[in-house]
């Protein structure tokens, strides 16, 4: 027994060592570690805990931080401080609004569907904490390696859309109706530039896994240009329409339509209160970071740092960098853009969005068969081809969403 | 070209964001409880009982004419006379209660009030944890100084001030011209 | 037969009989969508990847929510209670039911089943060659009758000639 611990210790010390002497794998090697010390038949469930518990613990962390950074930086966007009272300069603001939500009464009206209404939120999150399951943190930090892994964030994304429905429907009040039915509407009308944008990236790696297409992006370019795939043009036009699916799909501004505070009174949220709030407002939250992990797998290199000599700095601190990065520019256009209208908002997807999407497959296409060439000004040639074949496009859909509509007098029909 | 307008608007925001940290016209914040914003010559809130001297209950200048409590509007001031033993009323109030939750800082009974005893006051900090019993304000708690007033609302004190003063003078003259005049008649009345 | 695939064996069948015995339609559809999760369930059991999640992005994310809407558009109250069904309808049910049923079995029962107990790893790329090039004109085929579908759903939707859009 004595001999066994020492053993143990031994290993715990060598294990310490490797963490510190390789901090870029230390994640890895001290999850082995633990995994190692059960017995053989529980180490994969082990394993998955620990890979559970490592993202609700980061992901749950972030979610705190990114509330906070919202509310800060909204507040001096709009020129006033944000909160400031809880704590040090309102940092433990987030507790607060923990401890708030856990002890606020739990609401369910009168006429709702009580199941239905209780296990809505609890969709919703579980299916957000999935989309998290595939993203490559870093070096070898996937939490599952699926070989379609895209399309399984897909497929748990698709199951958020039944649970918003579910809430509002459920609450059986037709601000709720109303807001799941937007939400419904939208989330199905962006996930296709979503999907379109995305399968550009897939289509020039050849792998729906995760981690194939961030290997693909690593290296540099003449030496100081990371192999990024936004730094093509197929791949600068895919990130952007990828980001407004993004925004769309997470409901955020200016695609908050399904939870319009003045319209709607926050839409399928209306009937919700105390802690099932808190799991929407989660689920939206961890949904938002999920996707723009995404966007930096499918377009930002993943966790490749972006200049060579920086290359020490461990692959997840890259990732999770890349990753506050987009979400403060999703706080940040937050903060700038108005609400779209419902007529603008299923123009910008069907009319726009998509059509520009096809194009950029077709560009991607060009751009896999043209890396062959060989003659002396092939980058130049294939830059400007790909350019003029997505600029005179967009050109074209942007000036036809432009045009001024001239407006008929209003007429209203009543019920009869 | 659809995108651009998108762009400038990120920079306005931008900007507003940067220039929080550094541009104080822009940043314009008061952090309340601590820092206060100083009221104009002219706010007010809720009226109080002017007092003149030391003693509030001797100097107080009401005279329970109750014209502020005919002449408000919401009826929010409760006026009962001071009585002696003998049941004369006095020119005092017995009971002066103001319902601040029922008052509309209109300051008609400082208008009405021709002894200068009912002023606007400038506090407004006046949250209570009890709706009804602690919101209705006592002649004790309505009383404030003369000098309390000078402080809040120096110019209309000053003015009320010299124009108490020149009344004295008036009245102290009229009593001394009453007085030479009585005693005048006093002497010419043969014995 | 482990025990994992009787438990999803129960999920689909729960779900399917809930689809069909509940009063409120809501309710059915939602039901549907549990027996479709537990379809993918089983692919994934059995091993077929891309086949569970494209079933799950597919049969829950978006048929469900069709369904979901056409309920919606189509019933005149949500809560309206269940109608009531003749007894000649209910036969004809039936006999539809047990027609249909049998054909299954019979083709279930007729296919040739080889099994690979070599657990064959088949990644996404081989599916994508494979349909592309032997199976590529059942996939066309497909592809032209869901536009076929599409277009007759524009042309269903769309105001008549001369009818003005209200």
């Amino acid at each position: 027994m004595n001999e066994l611990f020492s053993e143990w210790v031994r290993r715990a010390v060598e294990t310490l060592s490797e963490m510190l002497r390789n901090p870029d794998q230390a994640p890895v090697v001290g999850k082995a570690f633990i995994v190692s010390v059960f017995p053989e038949f529980l180490q994969g469930v082990v394993g998955a805990f620990i890979s559970i518990a490592a993202l609700i613990s980061v992901f749950g962390g972030l979610f705190a931080l990114l509330t906070l950074m919202e509310r800060k930086g909204l507040g001096r966007i709009q020129n006033r401080p944000g909160p400031n009272r809880v704590g040090p300069f309102g940092i433990l603001q987030p507790v607060a609004d923990g401890l708030k939500m856990l002890t606020k009464e739990d609401i369910v009206p009168f006429r709702a569907d009580a199941f239905l209404h209780f296990i809505a939120p609890v969709i919703l999150v579980m299916m957000s904490l999935l989309t998290l399951a595939v993203i490559p943190y870093g070096r070898n930090m996937a939490p599952i390696e699926l070989d379609s892994a895209l399309l399984f964030f897909f497929a748990a994304g698709a199951c958020t859309e039944l649970a918003v429905f579910l809430a509002g429907w459920a609450s059986r009040n037709k601000y709720s109706l109303l807001g799941a039915m937007r939400a419904i509407a939208q989330m199905i009308s962006y996930e296709l530039p979503l999907l379109l944008a995305s399968f550009s990236a897939v289509l020039l790696v050849g792998s729906l896994s995760l981690v194939s297409i961030v290997d693909s992006q690593g290296g540099f370019m003449l030496g100081v240009l990371p192999k990024w795939n936004v730094l093509t043009p197929w791949g600068f036009v895919g990130f952007i329409i990828f980001m407004i699916g993004a925004f769309a799909e997470s409901n955020r501004s200016p695609f908050d339509l399904p939870e319009a505070e003045s319209e709607l009174i926050a839409g399928h949220l209306t009937e919700y209160s105390g802690f099932k709030y808190a799991l929407f407002f989660m689920a939206e939250y961890i949904g938002m970071l999920a996707i723009s992990g995404l966007a930096v797998t499918l377009f930002l290199g993943g966790w490749h740092a972006p200049v060579p000599f920086l290359g020490w700095v461990p692959s997840y601190c890259w990732f999770f960098a890349k990753l506050l990065t987009l979400a403060c520019f999703f706080i940040w256009v937050r903060a700038t853009l108005p609400r779209l209208r419902a007529d603008q908002l299923m123009a910008l997807a069907w009319k726009c969005l998509i059509p520009l999407s096809f194009i950029n497959l077709g560009v991607t296409v060009f751009w896999h068969y043209s890396a062959a060439w060989s003659f002396a000004m092939a980058l130049p040639a294939r830059w400007g081809i790909a350019f003029l074949a997505l600029a005179v496009p967009y050109t074209f859909l942007a000036r036809q969403l432009g045009t001024k509509k001239t407006f008929a007098r209003r007429t209203y029909r009543f019920a009869e | 070209m659809l995108g651009t307008g998108i762009i400038r608007g990120l920079v306005v925001t931008a900007r507003n964001f940067l220039g929080s940290f550094y541009d104080r016209r822009r940043f314009v914040t008061v952090f309340y409880p601590e820092q206060k914003v100083e009221m104009p010559e002219r706010f007010r809130s809720f009226p109080f009982l002017v007092y003149d001297g030391e003693d509030a209950v001797r100097g107080l200048r009401c005279v329970a004419c109750k014209i502020c409590e005919k002449n408000c509007p919401p009826q929010c001031i409760y006026i009962v006379q001071q009585r002696d033993e003998k049941g004369k009323p006095l020119k005092h109030p017995a009971v002066f209660d103001l319902d601040i939750s029922v008052c509309m800082s209109c300051g008609i009974c400082v208008e009405v009030c021709p002894f200068d005893s009912i002023k606007m006051d400038k506090v407004f900090e006046v949250a209570e944890s009890a709706r009804f019993e602690k919101l209705l304000f006592g002649k004790a708690a309505l009383s404030k100084s003369n000098a309390y007033y000078r402080s809040v609302s120096p110019a209309d004190a000053g003015e009320t001030d010299a124009r108490l003063e020149e009344e004295k003078k008036a009245a102290a003259a009229k009593a001394q011209a009453a007085a030479q005049k009585k005693s005048a008649a006093q002497a010419q009345e043969p014995q | 037969m482990s025990i994992s695939f009787i438990i999803i064996s129960m999920i689909i069948l729960l779900g399917a009989a809930a689809a069909v015995s509940f009063s409120n339609l809501i309710h059915c559809a939602l039901s549907l969508a549990v027996a479709m999760v537990g379809l993918a369930m089983l692919y994934l059991h059995l091993g077929a990847e891309f086949v569970g999640f494209t079933q799950v992005l597919v049969y829950v994310g978006a048929v469900s929510i069709v369904v979901l809407f056409a309920i919606l558009l189509t019933r005149p109250a949500p809560f309206s209670p269940g109608v009531h069904v003749p007894w000649h309808g209910r036969v004809t049910g039936i006999l539809v039911a047990g027609l249909v049923a049998g054909m299954l079995v019979g083709a279930v029962l007729g296919t040739p089943l080889t099994s690979h107990v070599g657990q064959r790893v088949i990644t996404v790329k081989q599916i994508g060659m494979e349909l592309m090039t032997t199976y590529a004109a059942p996939l066309e085929i497909v592809g032209l009758l869901l536009t076929a579908a599409l277009m007759g759903a524009v042309i269903l939707a769309a105001p008549e000639n001369g009818e003005k859009k209200p």
